[in-house]
C-alpha cells in the first residue's frame, strides 16, 4: 500500500477518536479510497494489520457498503439519484443522458477514461429533484438539458488537460 | 381555510441572506447563550424540561425523547454515549441536510446541551457518506466550538468535559436504524441488533448505555432548554408538540421544506396553499406522508372513525386533504408521520411503476441478515420489475401481497415493516390498477411519459 504521508497521518489521528481500534474501519477505508481512488486488493490485509483485526473483518465491511469500490473508476464519478422523488421528475432520463454523452454503461469506466456513471439510491435532496453528485458536488434540478450541459463542462475540462 | 403561517424555530436561519455557517455568525445571532445557561443548571432539570416538552423524536418513529433519555442505564458505571443520527436516508426526507450545511452550530449546541443533561463524555455524529461537505462543515464547526471552549475539556470552566467526533457512513440506508448505526460505528457491517437485549439505552455502543437522537430532535432540545418545556409544549397540539418540518417532493408546484406548529396544518393546506397545488393540467392522485416506507394515501378515499379532542370522543370524516399532519392523526388513518417526507404523485403516474421503484430501493438496502426481509424485498422487486419490463399477470397483485404479508413481525428490525408497507398499501389502495396492468401495458404510452423503473 503506497499512501501519501498526509493520508498516513490522518489515519493515525482518526484511530484516536475511538476507544476500540475496530471503529476506525470505515474512516480508514474512506481515507484510502480518497487517496488511491479505489480500494486496492491489499486493503483488507493492510487495514487489518493497522487495526489488529482479521482481513475478513475488513473485507466484509468493504463488500457491505455501496460507497466502497474495489475497482478503479473514471476521473470523475457521476452519481445520479434513482429513487422515487427524483424518478418522478425524470431521474431515469438524466441518467440515460450521462450514459449517452460519455458512450458508457452504468458502473463502467467510459471509453475516454473520463467518467463512471452510477445510478444510486436516495441522495436526500428530494425537494430539488432530480439530483446528481459529481464527485463531492451536489447538482440540483438536473433534467436532460442540464445533464447535457454538465457533460459538456466535463468534456471541456478534459480537453484542457 | 387558509394554511397557517410558517413558524420557523429550527429552520429560523435556513436560506436567510447573509447567514453563514461559521461560529462568528452564530454568536452574533445569540449562539451558545443557551449552552452557557444550561451548564449552570442541574442536569436532571434539563431532562425534566425535555420530558415536560412532550418532544417526540423527529427521525421517523416519533418516540418521546424524554422517555428515551429516561430509559438510559445510569447505574452501570459504564460511560454513556450520545450518537447524533445524521444518516438522513429515508427517501423523501431532506431536512437534516440543511441544518448541517447551513446552521451546524445549532446542532452542536443542541448536542452539547443533551450531552451535559445526560452526563455524556463522548458524542459521535454519524453522517451519511453522501454528504462529504456536510462532514467537513461539521468538523470545522466542532473545531471552532472547541477553540471557544464550548466543546472539549472543562467546558466554560465547569469541570465538565465532552468531545464530539464526526463519523462518516458509506451509503447504507440501514445505518439509519439505531442498532445498525451502532454496529457500523463499531466498524462492522450494519446488521441491526435484536431487542431485547440490545436496547441502546442499556447495551448500545461498545455495550455501554447509548442515546441515539436525530439531528432535528437535538435542535429542538436546544430550543426547549432556552424557552422551557412548558413553553415549548404550547406550540403545536397536545401529544404533538413543537414544530414539524415537512419535506415535500414530487409532483407539486413548489416542493421544499416547510416548518409549522405540529398538528395545525392539514394535508390539503400543505399541498395546495403552501406548495401551490398540482402541476398545470394535472390532478393529485396519491401521497406518501412520512418517507417512502409510510403507507400510501389515495386522493378520493375517506377516513371515518372517532377521535379524542380534549377529553371528548368526536366523529371524524376526512378526505386525504382534511387529515391533520401530526403523528397521531396520520397513525389513526393507517399510515404514519414518520420522518416528515411527503412524496406526491399526480395522475400521470402508474402505481405499479411507482411501487417497482420503491421495491428496487428496499431490496437494494436490505442488510440481508433476516431471510424474510432479504428474500421478500428481492422478490417484491423482481415481481414488480417483471410486471413493468416483462409480462404482467392478473394474479401478480395477490402474489405480491402474499410475499409482503409474510415479512413484518418476522425480522430483527423495523426494515421488515418498512419494505412491506409500500407493497401492502399500494395493493390495498390501488388494487384495480394492478389488476388492469396487463391491459394497461397494451396501450401505447405517451411520448413524454416518465420512466420510474
Amino acid at each position: 500500500m503506497n499512501l501519501k504521508p498526509e493520508t498516513l497521518s490522518k489515519i493515525d489521528e482518526v484511530i484516536t477518536h475511538y476507544p476500540t481500534k475496530r471503529s476506525a474501519t470505515l474512516p480508514l477505508l474512506h481515507l484510502i479510497q480518497e487517496d488511491v481512488g479505489h480500494l486496492p486488493p491489499d486493503t483488507s490485509e493492510w487495514v487489518a494489520a493497522k487495526l489488529e483485526l482479521q482481513p475478513i473483518n475488513v473485507l466484509e465491511v468493504i463488500t457491505f457498503y455501496p460507497m466502497f469500490r474495489q475497482k478503479p473508476i473514471g476521473r470523475r464519478h457521476i452519481k445520479v439519484c434513482r429513487t422515487l422523488s427524483c424518478a418522478l421528475l425524470g431521474g431515469y432520463k438524466t441518467c440515460a443522458t450521462f450514459e449517452q454523452e460519455f458512450h458508457t454503461h452504468l458502473g463502467e469506466v467510459s471509453p475516454d477514461g473520463e467518467v463512471t456513471v452510477d445510478f444510486v439510491e436516495c441522495l436526500a435532496s428530494c425537494g430539488t429533484a432530480p439530483v446528481v453528485m459529481i464527485d463531492d458536488e451536489l447538482h440540483e434540478k438536473v433534467d436532460g438539458a442540464k445533464a447535457k450541459q454538465l457533460s459538456d463542462q466535463i468534456k471541456a475540462e478534459a480537453k484542457k488537460r | 381555510m387558509r394554511a397557517p403561517e410558517q413558524h420557523r424555530i429550527i429552520f429560523k436561519h435556513i436560506d436567510e441572506p447573509g447567514y453563514t455557517n461559521d461560529i462568528g455568525c452564530y454568536l452574533r445571532n445569540g449562539g451558545y447563550e443557551v449552552l452557557k445557561k444550561a451548564v449552570s443548571r442541574k442536569p436532571e432539570e434539563l431532562i425534566e424540561e425535555v420530558k415536560k416538552s412532550g418532544l417526540r423524536g423527529r427521525g421517523g418513529a416519533g418516540f418521546p425523547c424524554g422517555v428515551k433519555w429516561g430509559l438510559v442505564d445510569r447505574k452501570s458505571g459504564k460511560p454513556i454515549y450520545l450518537i447524533v443520527n445524521a444518516d438522513e436516508s429515508e427517501p423523501g426526507t431532506f431536512k437534516d441536510r440543511y441544518i448541517m450545511h447551513q446552521d451546524p452550530h445549532q446542532l452542536i449546541e443542541g448536542t452539547m446541551i443533551s450531552c451535559f443533561a445526560n452526563n455524556v463524555k463522548q458524542a459521535y455524529i454519524y453522517i451519511r457518506g453522501e454528504m462529504p461537505h456536510g462532514a467537513r462543515i461539521l468538523e470545522k464547526a466542532i473545531a471552532e466550538a472547541r477553540a471557544a471552549n464550548f466543546v472539549g475539556p472543562n467546558i466554560l470552566g465547569t469541570g465538565y468535559s465532552c468531545e464530539i467526533f464526526v463519523h462518516r457512513g458509506a451509503g447504507a440506508y440501514i445505518c439509519g436504524e439505531e442498532t445498525g448505526l451502532i454496529e457500523s460505528l463499531e466498524g462492522k457491517r450494519a446488521n441491526p441488533r435484536i431487542k431485547p437485549p440490545y436496547f441502546p439505552a442499556v447495551l448500545g455502543l461498545y455495550q455501554c448505555p447509548t442515546i441515539v437522537n436525530n439531528v432535528e430532535t437535538l435542535c429542538h432540545v436546544k430550543y426547549i432548554a432556552e424557552h422551557g418545556g412548558a413553553e415549548y409544549a404550547k406550540i403545536g397540539t397536545p401529544g404533538n408538540t413543537g414544530t414539524r418540518i415537512f419535506c415535500v417532493s414530487g409532483h407539486v408546484q413548489r416542493p421544499g421544506y416547510y416548518e409549522f406548529p405540529a398538528g395545525t396544518i392539514t394535508m390539503g393546506q400543505l399541498l395546495n396553499d403552501v406548495c401551490g397545488g398540482p402541476l398545470p393540467g394535472r390532478k393529485f392522485k396519491a401521497v406518501i406522508p412520512g418517507g417512502s416506507s409510510a403507507k400510501i394515501l389515495r386522493f378520493g378515499e375517506r377516513f371515518k372513525g372517532k377521535r379524542k379532542v380534549g377529553t371528548e370522543l368526536v366523529d371524524y370524516d376526512w378526505g386525504v386533504e382534511d387529515v391533520p399532519m401530526d403523528f397521531d392523526s396520520l397513525g389513526m388513518i393507517g399510515t404514519m408521520g414518520g420522518s416528515g417526507g411527503v412524496i406526491v404523485m399526480d395522475d400521470t403516474v402508474n402505481m405499479v411503476e411507482a411501487l417497482a421503484n420503491i421495491n428496487a430501493f428496499y431490496s437494494h438496502e436490505s442488510c440481508g441478515q433476516c431471510t424474510p426481509c432479504r428474500e421478500g424485498s428481492l422478490w417484491m422487486k423482481k415481481i414488480t420489475s417483471r410486471m413493468v419490463h416483462g409480462q404482467a399477470r392478473n394474479e401478480d397483485a395477490a402474489l405480491l401481497k402474499s410475499v409482503a404479508d409474510q415479512i413484518p413481525g418476522r425480522t430483527i428490525c423495523a426494515f421488515g415493516e418498512a419494505c412491506s408497507w409500500p407493497t401492502q398499501s399500494f395493493i390495498a389502495k390501488f388494487g384495480d390498477e394492478f389488476k388492469q396492468y396487463p391491459e394497461t401495458k397494451k396501450t401505447a404510452k405517451p411520448v413524454d411519459a416518465v420512466a420510474l423503473v
